[in-house]
């Protein structure tokens, strides 16, 4: 059968395009690959190969001619044995039925859902983990520990209970950690499943995330979130991304954990929160805990997680104590937030080290008659809004607290979530209390201007009270 | 330990990475008449399946980018022949060639590369990134040099199980200036981990001449100061190339860590489809094509052997012609995926 050659399109946007130029005449014999003729647009210029062997018996389109549509017949070739009866015929057809279709697929793929289809919605809830919000059963001890021992505990328990979960990162071996989390873990586990690694984030980053597609579940230590800035390219586009580009084939179970935010005195490039964003990036959940039966039993939950976790810890929260539970398999359901401490006038909620100022001036409130509810976020993605509304509901007022910078952060979407899914129930304009919207400084007193504080919380539940 | 040591020697050293640069002299282990026209096969099919994906991206199918493989052929067909069950295979985003050299079906390919369901990403992925955990074929990633980190991760994952799998980790003259292609080596050495790094060299990093974008133009030579030895092979030629992929791949699972080698190649098409290459002449690709044609080699060979007659290649190339015709009309016809797909796969189950 005759082949047509059609006028190419150099991008899915070109629709039409000058011929500029052919290089062969009718009668010449062409092979795949062969440049045939050269097309023009206002921004490129173009060669058009021959993908066919044989002979070029027509030329449809005269060199020079402006305006060819896409997929304009422009050529004729005859394969072995054909004659120029059936070029005529294939020149005087009609433009081929798949070209026009071609025309309709691509403009269909500029818009991602058809006509008719569903409205997508807005975020794509991420399952939760299978497991359940857990009861301390009754009788059951509470320990005092550091979130530094939870989090060390977690990940030998689940060191224990699969060899395929391994720990890697700076200094995290023969050194025991650069702040200790992973004291002792070397000496129980080996040097094949407590790796040290050279200072090379990116690259490191990239292997665990191969070793995680692999089936591996490893747990990368970054020895503080700020330098997961040179990683974060595997981090979203290899780690978060992957099982949706492969259609749902390739897992990538891995957990990239570390602390987080401002510690003390090491100013702006030691000292930022990355909440907002990976909490912005779909195909990863993100979990910052403030306590450490949290810590121990949302890190177990992430190990045991099949989607990319980031697990964002905090400096200064490594050293305080908590009551853990004593049982067996402490976990924590990744996703859900938690009330921490009722109250009737206004619902504050933070996360991280911000549950310290946001606790801390809940009490200070109830002295001054004003019942605060703290919810603590726990889970950044998925974000447990209705927990949050429930308590709106019941409180009518809204503080969130955070120590990252105010533009785009995680309690500016708290506070649109809650103004568009519970605007009835609200009495007052949902607050934010933040860093300040600098670089971190390194004088003492700046600093402390920098960071949100207990005062300021308070602050802002009396102007939402309406008591200021 | 003494091999070792001997084979560190000449591998790392210049003089015997050079001396094999041309895979038609002595010492290069020739194919039997059935390698020779499995070899052809399979480069046809890529050079078939490429020029067709270039079709269907003028007509409008194929979106956004689409970056072909035609003239490097004999390296992707070359390795593969190298490699055992199990081992992997892992590349940027030039990379339909890699995944028909995997085993990997035509079609499902081909309705990746037109954004429909039977794709093998769903059609959520696209030219760049697709995967078959089924074919060890890793992707299909779209970051210059991100490919390289992650199949050190599946090297990684080799040692930590034992498996005694090695993984071919391809990346371009481009690539090999990032940063993390360093770090990875640095990494794959210190643990010694079962990793070929196939270096595809093209000469143009998009439409950046190789002398100008690199201070240092031997590529096989980047693994120097990690000791890492490294080869430079004839890419056009599927011998040469089979012959060094051997000796590399035999090197990476005997447990000596990872080894490099840069693969001397060409792509005939531009970039990508939206590329017009004037950074070049028509001679210059014109000389390789007719000079250097990988497929073509091996054709002279077949014939001037005796091992296939003109009629015997003409059957190959239309049952080839077949095979990609047939994908290319189902491709076209596949449906586009489900609107209720925009938001699967976005998290794993629990």
């Amino acid at each position: 059968m005759p082949t047509q050659v059609l006028m190419p399109a150099l991008s899915p946007t070109m629709e039409e395009g000058r011929l500029a130029k052919w290089l062969v005449k009718e009668g010449d014999e062409v092979a795949p690959g062969d440049v045939i003729a050269e097309i023009e647009t206002d921004k490129a210029t173009m060669e058009v190969e021959a993908v066919d062997e044989g002979r070029l018996a027509k030329i449809l389109v005269a060199e020079g001619t402006d305006g060819v549509k896409v997929n304009t017949p422009i050529a004729v070739i005859l394969a072995d044995g054909e004659d120029d009866a059936s070029a005529e015929a294939a020149a005087g057809a009609a433009a081929p039925a798949v070209s026009s279709v071609g025309a309709t697929v691509s403009a269909s793929t500029q818009s991602p859902a058809p006509e008719g289809a569903p409205r997508a919605p807005a975020t794509v809830p991420a399952r939760e983990a299978r497991v359940s919000e857990p009861e301390v059963p009754e009788g059951a001890a509470m320990v005092d520990m550091t979130v530094r021992e939870a989090l060390r505990d977690a990940m030998a328990e689940e060191m224990r209970r699969d060899e395929r979960v391994f720990l890697m990162g700076e200094e995290v071996a023969e050194y025991q950690g650069a702040y200790k989390v992973s004291q002792g873990l070397l000496d129980a586990f080996g040097s094949k499943r407590v790796i040290d690694t050279p200072i090379t984030e990116y690259g490191f980053t990239g292997v665990g995330v191969g070793a995680a597609m692999a089936g591996l579940r490893p747990i990368v230590e970054f020895m503080t979130w700020n330098f997961a800035m040179q990683a974060i390219d595997h981090i979203v586009n290899s780690a978060a991304k992957t099982l949706y580009m492969s259609g749902g084939q390739m897992h990538c179970p891995i957990v990239f954990r570390g602390p987080n935010g401002a510690a003390s005195r090491v100013a702006a490039q030691h000292s930022q929160c990355y909440s907002a964003w990976y909490a912005h990036v779909p195909g990863l959940k993100v979990i910052a805990p403030y306590s450490a039966a949290d810590a121990k039993g949302l890190l177990k939950a992430a190990i045991r997680d099949n989607s990319p976790v980031v697990f964002l810890e905090n400096e200064i929260l490594y050293g305080k104590s908590f009551q853990v539970p004593d049982v067996e398999d402490w976990l924590v359901p990744i996703g859900k937030a938690k009330v921490v401490r009722a109250g009737s006038d206004v619902t504050i909620v933070a996360f991280s080290r911000a549950m310290d100022y946001a606790l801390r001036a809940a009490e200070t409130l109830e002295g001054e008659g004003i019942s605060a509810e703290v919810v603590d976020l726990r889970t950044l993605r998925p974000l447990d809004v209705a927990t949050v509304i429930e308590s709106v509901k019941k409180t009518n007022r809204l503080v969130t607290v955070e120590e990252a910078w105010p533009v785009c952060s995680v309690g500016t979407e708290v506070c649109q979530r809650v103004t568009a899914e519970a605007f009835d129930w609200l009495d007052a304009p949902p607050t934010k209390v933040t860093g300040a919207d600098v670089p971190m400084p390194y004088a003492a007193n700046l600093e402390k201007l920098a960071l949100p504080s207990e005062d300021d919380v308070v602050r802002a539940v009396k102007a939402v009270c309406y008591q200021e | 330990m003494a091999k070792k040591k001997e084979a560190k020697g000449s591998g790392g050293g210049r003089a015997s990475g050079r001396s094999k640069a041309n895979g038609r002299e002595a010492g290069v282990r020739p194919f039997t008449p059935e390698e020779e026209l499995k070899a052809y096969r399979e480069m046809l099919l890529i050079r078939r399946f490429e020029e067709k994906a270039g079709q269907l991206y003028g007509m409008g199918y194929i979106g956004g980018f689409c970056h072909l493989y035609i003239g490097q052929e004999a390296v992707v067909v070359g390795m593969q022949m190298t490699i055992e069950e199990g081992d992997q295979v892992i590349t940027a985003y030039r990379d339909h060639g890699h995944m028909l050299a995997c085993g990997m079906d035509p079609k499902g390919v081909m309705a990746e590369l037109t954004g429909r369901r039977a794709g093998y990403s769903k059609g959520k992925g696209g030219s760049m990134h697709m995967f078959s955990v089924e074919k060890n074929f890793y992707g299909g990633h779209g970051i210059v040099g991100g490919q390289v980190p992650l199949g050190t991760g599946l090297a990684f994952a080799n040692t930590y199980r034992g498996n005694g799998r090695v993984c071919l980790t391809y990346f371009g003259d481009g690539a090999a200036n990032q940063g993390q292609v360093y770090e990875s080596f640095n990494m794959a050495k210190l643990w010694r981990l079962p990793v070929v790094y196939v270096i595809e060299n093209n000469k143009y990093g998009m439409g950046t001449r190789i002398d100008r974008a690199s201070s240092t133009t031997d590529l096989s030579q980047r693994g120097r100061s990690f000791d890492i030895p490294g080869e430079q092979v004839d890419g056009m030629d599927v011998r040469a190339v089979r012959a060094a992929g051997e000796k590399a791949v035999a090197w990476a699972r005997e447990g000596n860590g990872p080894i490099i080698l840069e693969m001397l190649t060409y792509r005939y098409r531009g970039h990508s489809m939206s590329d017009p290459a004037k950074y070049r002449s028509r001679e210059e690709v014109q000389k390789v094509r007719q000079e250097h044609d990988p497929i073509e080699l091996v054709r002279r060979r077949l014939i001037e052997a005796g091992h296939a007659t003109e009629a015997d290649l003409k059957a190959i190339d239309t049952e080839i012609r077949g095979i990609v015709g047939e994908a290319a009309e189902f491709a076209q016809a596949a449906p586009e995926p489900d609107p209720s797909e925009l938001t699967t796969d976005v998290y794993a189950d629990a």
